[in-house]
């Protein structure tokens, strides 16, 4: 009572009227009383969810291993550093227009559809300033930039006066050599039919890289020079098939996917078509290369990869092994608890 | 009621700095303020109006300025300079725009809540503008309604009853015929009682009511200034005089008027120019521990991140530099085609790297912290068990930055009086002329109340069986009255409506029926009675009243100083807006000696008779002036009321004692007190029928039984103050027209001033045993810790007064030193008192606050009491909330001067060392104490040696005022600490609010600690700010302290629930989620380090740059903070019951430098896992960079999320469902942004990544294996340490998983039940095991002491214990059963007694000298039980006397037993005089040398010991039974000389008592250990005690 006894305001009287407007709301979220579980790691409960998780890992790696085990790996190496290779010859960045040859032995049947990577050491696509030198409006057939690449493509945008197209670092160093694949049959080497199509990812075929929309190809890049180390330009890369030239020639897509490691293959070409497509039978052949691609400089290397593939990809026993050891380990480790829960046996049930 | 009005007031209150006023521009010193005339233009039109504006921003400033406040923030500049940096061209790693998203959302929530919160303070702006107010229209020539934000300086405002002042208003009229306003300034200073303000002089004799149109001066004063207690000015009339203003002139913005029907004033200053507003200080801003422990670690991951950047850099820059001259193909040119040297594109790269591996300073780290502080607040908030029903308030948190600080508070400083206690005085008993009255029937009501609040809660009881008297009835409809005129629509008949209506009125100040409704002693009634009657009679025969026999005179005397003694005003509810008043002539006090001489000439010294009908005159004057025609006249309503209330208090008052019904007229006077202890003495006196009726300037009007109404001519009121600690009045006494002084002050100073009684005539043996007895009283009020107060009179003669009024007045009229002068003045006439008698006042505790003491304390929480009560009072309060212990010994440290403080503190430091040390040593060390030898006699052996350690943690330290600033000084802060951090409880009284908060500050500078201040009023505000965490009590004090404080509780025992649950919560919640937050970014930003080694270090990054920026913001940031809102550790109930829990967040368990780094060597090891697997997996792959990228982003995100489920303790749905969101929206918002551009987002261009990455089987494989291996380390730790060496809190966890009946079992055993505390506990590490390392901040008491396994059951601290051995089994259930608070079994000597034999005397020379002999030891019998304090129960009449046989003290002789007769008759002469406070003076040995040991107190000779049985006064059982002996025996202290003035004429508290020679000692200071050993030793520690001051 006190003071404020006989002349009230509006606002105590508002107070009066809603009293207890104050109190918090009961509810369980406010209250903090949500239900909740509250997961205790006590030994109880972590052995045997470690001695199950450990079982299934090492079932898992057992499969994942075998299947690694069954795919077949052929790599060889061309990159003439040996003075006995063929490919020594061509290994002098003088040389131009060099061809050589690698032969090899298949023993028993290497079973199809065979993939035929090239494969490069210590080549770092995944630069960061080798990553950005492109234009991807000018890739997906923007004629603007054609006439003035973007900047990301400097220096080689221009070559001082025209444009290049296609700009950029990556496309001026893509990989040029090519490969000719013979088998020895009966004394005669046959050429063994390559696929070129489709190695590349399907949408950068077809949404992500375009050519513009102009017949003749050649009328697009007129104005515009081929990138320096390029020696056809884009509309010319393939001149077996006329479809597979500009930016959606199949091996300037599968270049343009950078590498994420400095040492990586990429597929050049699936043996899958006739007598080859069940694999390449045993027997001699011989890989004919135009070697155009200098890596000496920076101690790179070279090499092609006969592979075929599982439902995993290629081969690569990692995982299975990582499998395996994760799931022994949690095996293990169980086995370390239940010492331990039966030492100090813990006093759950007080 | 008020409280409501003093919140709006408040929120003028939050308004941050603004803009001066346009005044600034003026060069002149002062302002001018003049009268708008309506003519010209408004003279006064350059001042500030009154709009207060309080927001930060406008609509258009809002950007500008909020971006540039923003950017005081470190982190915010940096991340903006990294976005920038991404403009650069040469060093940009990612598209430029991309990063500053982050940097943008970041700004924009702050941005989003600084506006939300200037919003709300526009909102309140606009709500204060828009109050009404009368402001004088010289147009239609009356007032009229205006907003407040219409008000100009120089306008006229008309003020009302409890209206607010809208601006700083110059008092020029008042309805009152006084011409004063009285006003409530509780919004400014918090506190409550009346100020009064007199209108300006010279309108002070203007008799009709004030004409804003004449008023024609110009008002020169200061300038707008912050001072609240200053204003000068002067009024220009046109008549040319001057007239000075002061500050009593000046109404103040915010302040409530009361009590004055109406007021004129002018407005001198106006809005922001306020006074109030000037004193607005924007809150502070406080960084929590935490963050500060955060912001180190900040500082580590910007020098990981500096160390990585440059270890990139070195990396690069030789990888460039293998290339030489011939650059691969890969490499690419700069744009301008040169090649770039190696140095150069290290250079690059490392500003490059910064911006790559920005994310490991975790940008949204800080703004995550805010939102989950917010939402702490929010729970906090809505925490239903700290809402107050009764007073319908809840907890608020004005603080929102450092909940997480409530989690980690080492030491709690409290105020007491209203902090602790309710701070409503209820008058409990008293003693009139030696005899004591004890209320029982008034303490029975007083009990009722308690157990109707807690009744209230559960059900109204039902209708009629209320067990309440008539009081509460009248008290009922009261209200009911007052909810009527206040429009409610309550109807009187609901007896709940009533019950509620009277817990809404408890908690309004002073004036509950609990404290106004005192039951009388029917005895003593019976006396006034009688008394009145008698002196009816002798006054009708014309008798002299002076022949009244002595003991009724005493009686009546008593009555009269409880009522004339005082300040209180005196106000009628049934004419709220006018004072009540009883005017016999209009006189002012003595002025001057002509004045004096005119009206004591004998022909004016008639007799009062004529009172009662000049006074009915004087009423129906003082109603008839009252203006009251210009305000509206009692409504319908307001008449209804009156009715129904007059009917109901005629139809149920019940009878009284003396069977004459109340009128009810009676009943409705309201008394207004400066402090409610006034005002409980004066309702005490009411309830004897001498009740105040009127109080003017210079006369008192008190109605008497059969005498009615008597007018007391003031002559003189000498203020209280605290340095007299006490407060007279000179009155002329209307019936023997002598002139008297009336003096009510702290016992321990009117005992002093006592006139010694004249042994030689049976009335001065008389005095002597009145005053005996009384002081034997007194002692046991204070140990039922009551406040004592002592009433006295004395008698002038006309010439003693003529020539103290000459010396008065000279020091009245005296220019300088006038406040000397006046104190003087007082203390000449304040001498040779005739001791009347004295009261008890109750200020109850408020509910809950022993238990939650004793469970803080279990929390391990040092809890110190600052209060600025006096140390009896202190003490007292302090046992009864179990703050200081029965068992514990007390130091008490009063020193009069620098030096002896010096030697004080050092003696304690031996003191507490030896019984650190020397325990077992003791006889070596009582080898020093040879004078001490014959009187260290110990009891024989019954503990171990280890309990001397245990004894150190069972100390309370007191310390008063005067101590504390000498021990605050420079030179002796350091000891004085390291004396008080020994103790377990402090107890600083008599303190000043700057005392309090040099303490806090000191604490928490010196011992590094975090400190936390509560308390209630103005006082408390310094030490609020001060500490850590300021917490304000929104109790009756007003708003100050709540204004200063960062979260304001509505009880103290909210605390416990605050702390130990919402601030351990808020603190390992926010501490796991930061530690969380740096392994998350130093994990994710690992990932991309590692990709540095094969990729030349070229600052390439696998992650698509859109997952490294939003990966903190969008991906993994719901989840944690879910977890970092709603983990719960332990339960609420555990962690209330298991205090000990706390001291996680004390000693920072969960946030430790070592996690951080723990946590950042697991998230690189984490990150290797995520990076490697992959790495190998997509070895000898035609993988691209993205494709193989984004499985790691996946993964990562995978990891953290299992990582943060194992770190969450609670799962919610709330907690799955965020999980979920989290993994699904990065599935989502990857998956569309793949697909959503063919061509963009150069340089990742991930079109169809996700997508094809989904069908890949390897990728799923990926992300089964790699969460699992990498944390499996984490988990397996986590599952062997819950199961091996589980921390506390995973034992509470543990608890929390039982069935609920175990854990109460468990619980039980552990004895941790919260009000059962009176036995401390054992720890409940008994549990489990220890934790692993021992709270560091103990490291002083480390190692200085190992607790006996066995002591562990009386070990309240729990921190030691955690350094205990382990006990690997909870208690037996039979022995740990938790003990009935106020056990008294005996039990064996020596099971409970903690201290060894030679516990307390291995003192080390030096030490010894000041003790007196017989220190703590000699204890009585019955020291072992611990009672609880207040413990009220009649002892067993066994329980003291016999001894056991074998009983271990050797008592130094005759000190508590009954002693030989005659042993007690050398009163050492000259003890009795009374001393002047503040003699120190070192005393002659030989005066004390015949004092017994231990006790200080001279004996009277011839005391009335053994009590005859039949003494004549009725005591209750269980009160003045209690056994005195014993705390005379303890004894122990020999105090300062001034102390030992205060408290020397004490009567023996027993009739066995002894007196002994008291060894030499020379010293003014002492220490005083005082082996409180029982509930009835506290008295020891009251009487003893000094006053200093």
């Amino acid at each position: 009572m006190g003071k404020e006894g006989g002349c009230g305001q509006n606002k105590t009287m508002v107070k009066q009227e809603q009293e207890l407007a104050n109190r918090p709301d009961n509810t369980a979220f406010t209250q903090q009383r949500l239900p909740a579980w509250q997961p205790m790691l006590s030994a109880g409960i972590v052995i045997p969810g470690f001695v199950i998780i450990g079982l299934a890992f090492i079932g898992i790696g057992v499969a994942l291993f075998i299947t690694s085990k069954n795919i077949q790996v052929m790599e060889m190496d061309y990159t003439g550093f040996e003075p006995d290779s063929d490919c020594f010859k061509c290994s002098n960045p003088e040389e131009k227009n060099c061809v050589c040859q690698l032969d090899f032995n298949i023993s028993s049947r290497f079973e199809g559809p065979v993939f035929f990577y090239y494969g490069l050491s210590n080549y770092f696509q995944n630069y960061r300033r080798y990553g950005v030198s492109k234009d991807d409006a000018q890739l997906s057939g923007d004629l603007d930039n054609f006439k003035s690449p973007s900047d990301t493509c400097s220096p080689y945008d221009t070559d001082g006066i025209k444009p290049i197209v296609p700009c950029g670092s990556i496309a001026n160093s893509m990989f040029n050599d090519t490969f000719l694949l013979y088998r020895e049959v009966n004394g005669t080497n046959e050429l063994v039919p390559l696929d070129g199509k489709g190695i590349a990812w399907w949408t950068d075929y077809n949404v992500k890289y375009r050519n513009p929309n102009v017949t003749p190809l050649k009328e697009a890049f007129e104005g515009t020079v081929k990138p320096l180390f390029w020696p056809r330009p884009a509309y010319e890369l393939d001149t077996s098939d006329p479809n597979n030239n500009g930016f959606i020639n199949q091996d300037f897509l599968v270049w343009m996917r950078r590498a994420a490691l400095p040492d990586f293959r990429k597929l050049y070409r699936r043996i899958a078509q006739g007598d080859y497509a069940r694999g390449l039978p045993a027997g001699n052949y011989s890989l004919k290369i135009a070697y155009n691609y200098p890596v000496l400089s920076f101690q790179g290397r070279k090499k092609v990869v006969f592979s075929n593939v599982s439902w995993m990809g290629g081969r690569n026993d990692f995982l299975g092994i990582a499998y395996l050891v994760i799931g022994s380990m949690c095996v293990f480790m169980s086995i370390v608890m239940l010492i331990v829960y039966a030492k100090f046996k813990f006093p759950e049930e007080d | 009621m008020a409280r409501d009005t003093e919140d709006r007031a408040a929120g003028t209150h939050k308004a941050e700095r603004r803009q001066r006023g346009r005044s600034k521009k003026k060069p002149k010193e002062t302002r001018t303020v003049r009268v708008h005339t309506g003519h010209e233009h408004n003279p006064n039109r350059h001042y500030a109006n009154n709009r207060i504006k309080t927001t930060k921003y406008t609509v258009l400033s809002f950007l500008p300025k909020n971006l540039f406040e923003q950017f005081h923030r470190f982190a915010n500049v940096y991340f903006v300079f990294i976005a920038l940096l991404n403009f650069v061209p040469v060093v940009n790693a990612f598209q430029p725009e991309l990063a500053l998203a982050p940097v943008v959302f970041i700004l924009s929530v702050t941005a989003i809540k600084d506006l939300w919160e200037d919003y709300r303070r526009h909102r309140s702006d606009t709500e204060i503008n828009h109050m009404d107010c009368l402001v004088y229209s010289r147009a239609e020539r009356r007032y009229v309604e205006r907003f407040w934000k219409e008000v100009q300086v120089g306008d006229f405002i008309r003020l009302r009853c409890n209206e607010i002042l809208p601006a700083d208003v110059l008092l020029l009229s008042s309805s009152d015929p006084d011409r004063l306003c009285h006003l409530e300034t509780a919004t400014l200073d918090g506190e409550t009682n009346l100020k009064q303000r007199q209108v300006v002089r010279s309108f002070f004799d203007l008799d009709c009511e004030f004409d804003p149109l004449k008023f024609n001066g110009i008002i020169e004063c200061e300038k707008p200034n912050n001072d609240l207690n200053r204003f000068r000015g002067y009024i220009l009339h046109r008549s040319g005089s001057r007239d000075a203003l002061y500050k009593d002139n000046l109404l103040l913005r915010g302040c409530t008027v009361r009590n004055t029907e109406e007021a004129v004033g002018i407005v001198i200053y106006a809005g922001h120019e306020t006074k109030a507003m000037l004193n607005n200080n924007g809150p502070r801003y406080k960084r929590s521990k935490l963050e500060r422990q955060m912001n180190v670690h900040v500082f580590w991951c910007v020098v990981i991140l500096l160390l990585m950047c440059l270890f990139a850099a070195i990396g690069h820059g030789l990888w460039v530099f293998q290339y030489g001259d011939k650059r691969p193909v890969f490499d690419v040119l700069s744009p301008e085609g040169a090649e770039l040297s190696p140095v150069v594109a290290a250079v690059y790269l490392f500003l490059t790297l910064i911006i790559v591996f920005q994310v490991l300073i975790p940008i949204s780290l800080f703004v995550s912290i805010e939102i989950v502080k917010v939402c702490q607040v929010f729970f906090i908030h809505q925490d239903q068990d700290l809402y107050d029903e009764d007073s319908d308030s809840r907890l608020q948190c004005r603080a929102l930055n450092i909940t997480e600080d409530l989690g980690q508070t080492q030491y709690v400083f409290s105020d007491k009086t209203g902090t602790l206690t309710e701070n409503k005085m209820v008058f409990r008993r008293c003693t009139v002329a030696g005899v004591e009255y004890s209320h029982d029937a008034n303490a029975r009501r007083l009990a009722l109340y308690q157990e109707v609040d807690s009744e209230e809660e559960e059900v109204p009881p039902p209708g009629g069986s209320l067990r309440r008297d008539s009081s509460s009835s009248q008290q009922s409809s009261r209200v009911v009255l007052r909810s009527l005129s206040t429009k409610t629509h309550r109807r009187t008949g609901s007896r709940a409506d009533a019950k509620r209506a009277s817990i809404l009125s408890k908690h309004t100040a002073f004036s509950s029926p609990m404290e106004k409704d005192v039951t009388p002693d029917p005895q003593l009634l019976d006396k006034v009675n009688e008394c009145g009657g008698q002196m009816d009679f002798m006054r009708f025969h014309g008798q002299p009243v002076s022949q009244l026999p002595s003991d009724l005179a005493d009686i009546m005397d008593f009555f009269m100083a409880l009522t004339v003694c005082n300040t209180v005003v005196v106000s009628s509810p049934n004419q709220p807006r006018q004072k009540v008043r009883m005017r016999l002539e209009s006189k002012s006090p003595v002025k001057t000696i002509e004045d004096f001489i005119k009206r004591f000439t004998p022909s004016r010294l008639t007799s009062g008779s004529s009172s009662s009908s000049s006074s009915s005159l004087a009423t129906s004057r003082s109603s008839n002036r009252g203006c009251s025609g210009l305000l509206s006249s009692p409504s319908a309503e307001s008449t209804l009321a009156k009715l129904q209330e007059e009917q109901a208090a005629l139809g149920s008052a019940p009878p009284r004692y003396d069977g004459t019904p109340r009128s009810p007229e009676d009943g409705e006077l309201r008394y207004e007190a400066e402090s409610p202890d006034e005002a409980a003495l004066v309702y005490a006196a009411r309830a004897y029928k001498c009740s105040l009726v009127g109080r003017l300037p210079d006369q008192v009007t008190v109605e008497l039984p059969h005498l009615g109404k008597l007018s007391f001519e003031l002559l003189h009121t000498l203020g209280f103050d605290s340095t007299r600690k006490r407060m007279s009045v000179v009155v002329r006494h209307p019936l023997t027209d002598q002139i008297t002084v009336y003096t009510k002050g702290a016992d321990s100073v009117i005992m002093d001033l006592i006139k010694p009684p004249d042994t030689e005539t049976s009335k001065g043996r008389r005095q002597k045993k009145l005053v005996l007895r009384t002081q034997n009283y007194l002692n046991l009020y204070a140990a039922d810790g009551l406040r004592t107060l002592c009433i006295a009179k004395k008698v002038l003669s006309k010439e003693q007064y003529a020539c103290w009024l000459q010396r008065h007045l000279e020091a009245e009229t005296a220019i300088q030193g006038r406040e000397e002068l006046l104190f003087d003045s007082a203390l000449r006439l304040e001498t040779n008192l005739q001791l009347l008698g004295a009261t008890g006042i109750e200020d109850r505790l408020q509910d809950g606050v022993p238990e939650t003491i004793a469970s803080l304390r279990q929390a391990g929480l040092q809890i110190w009491v600052l209060t600025g009560d006096k140390q009896e009072t202190a003490v007292n309060v302090a046992y009864a909330c179990k703050l200081l212990d029965p068992e514990e010994e007390i130091l008490t440290l009063n020193a009069d001067s620098h030096e002896a403080c010096a030697l004080l503190l050092e003696e304690s430091l031996h003191y507490i060392q030896t019984k650190f040390l020397c325990s077992s040593s003791d006889q070596a060390a009582k080898a020093f104490l040879p004078n001490f030898a014959p009187f260290e006699v110990y009891p024989p052996s019954s503990s171990s040696p280890h309990s001397a350690a245990f004894t150190v943690h069972r100390l309370g330290l007191v310390i008063d005022g005067r101590t504390l600033a000498y021990a605050l000084d420079q030179s002796l802060e350091d000891r004085f600490l390291a004396v008080a951090r020994s103790c377990r409880s402090v107890l600083c009284c008599r303190s000043t609010p700057l005392q309090k908060s040099t303490v806090v500050k000191l604490v928490r500078n010196k011992l590094k600690v975090m400190t936390l201040a509560i308390g209630d009023g103005a006082n408390d505000v310094s030490m609020i700010q001060v500490a850590d965490v300021g917490v304000g009590i929104s109790g009756q004090e007003g708003m100050q302290a709540v204004m200063a404080s960062d979260f304001a509780l509505p009880r103290f025992r909210y605390l416990q629930k605050l702390l130990l649950v919402h601030g351990h919560w808020s603190y390992s919640r926010l501490a796991n989620m930061i530690l969380f937050f740096f392994y998350k970014n130093a994990m994710f930003v690992a990932l991309v380090f590692w990709y540095q080694f094969y990729c030349g270090f070229s600052g390439s990054a696998m992650i698509d740059q859109w997952y490294l920026i939003f990966f903190n913001l969008m991906f993994s940031a719901f989840p944690q903070l879910v977890t970092g809102t709603l983990d719960k550790d332990v339960s609420a109930e555990t962690l209330q019951q298991l205090p000990q829990l706390y001291m996680s967040g004390q000693n920072s368990e969960e946030y430790k430098p070592y996690m951080f780094w723990m946590n950042m060597i697991d998230a690189f090891y984490q990150s290797l896992v995520c990076f490697f697997i992959p790495y190998f997996a997509y070895a000898d792959s035609d993988v691209d960079v993205f494709t193989w990228g984004t499985p790691i982003t996946t993964l990562a995100l995978l990891t953290i999320l299992v990582h943060l489920g194992i770190e969450t303790r609670t799962w919610t749905w709330m907690n799955c469902l965020s999980i979920s969101f989290s993994v699904s929206l990065f599935f989502t918002v990857s998956l569309c942004y793949n697909a959503s551009c063919p061509s963009c987002f150069s340089p990742s261009n991930p079109y169809w990544s996700m997508q094809r990455l989904l069908q890949d089987p390897l990728f799923y494989l990926l992300c089964v294996l790699t969460p699992v291996a990498a944390l499996l380390p984490r988990y397996f730790y986590r599952a062997c340490q819950g199961t091996l060496f589980p921390s506390p809190v995973q034992v509470g966890r543990q608890l929390d998983k039982l069935p609920s009946e175990t854990r109460r079992n468990i619980l039980n055993l552990g004895g941790v039940e919260a009000g059962s505390a009176v036995r401390p506990v054992p720890h409940f590490l008994s549990l489990g095991t220890p934790s692993p390392e021992g709270p560091d901040e103990n490291h002083q008491r480390a190692g200085l002491h190992a607790v006996d396994a066995t002591e562990k059951d009386t070990l309240p601290y729990t921190k030691d214990a955690a350094k205990l051995p382990p006990e690997p089994r909870p208690r037996p259930p039979g022995d740990a059963e938790p003990r009935p608070p106020g056990d008294d079994e005996p039990r064996p000597p020596g099971d409970d007694e903690p201290r060894p034999p030679g516990d307390d005397e291995p003192r080390p020379p030096g030490d010894d000298e000041p003790r007196p002999p017989g220190d703590d030891e000699p204890r009585p019998p019955g020291d072992d039980e611990p009672r609880p304090p207040g413990d009220d129960e009649p002892r067993p009449p066994g329980d003291d006397e016999p001894r056991p046989p074998g009983d271990d003290e050797p008592r130094p002789p005759g000190d508590d037993e009954p002693r030989p007769p005659g042993d007690d008759e050398p009163w050492p002469p000259g003890d009795d005089e009374p001393r002047p406070p503040g003699d120190d003076e070192p005393r002659p040995p030989g005066d004390d040398e015949p004092r017994p040991p231990g006790d200080d107190e001279p004996r009277p000779p011839g005391d009335d010991e053994p009590r005859p049985p039949g003494d004549d006064e009725p005591r209750p059982p269980g009160d003045d039974e209690r056994p005195h002996e014993t705390s005379e025996a303890l004894k122990t202290s020999a105090m300062s000389a001034s102390s030992r003035a205060a408290s020397s004429p004490r009567p023996p508290s027993q009739a066995a008592s002894v007196q002994l020679p008291l060894p030499p000692d020379g010293d003014a200071q002492r220490v005083r250990y005082c082996r409180n050993s029982d509930h009835a030793v506290r008295p020891a520690a009251r009487t003893q005690t000094d006053a200093v001051l």
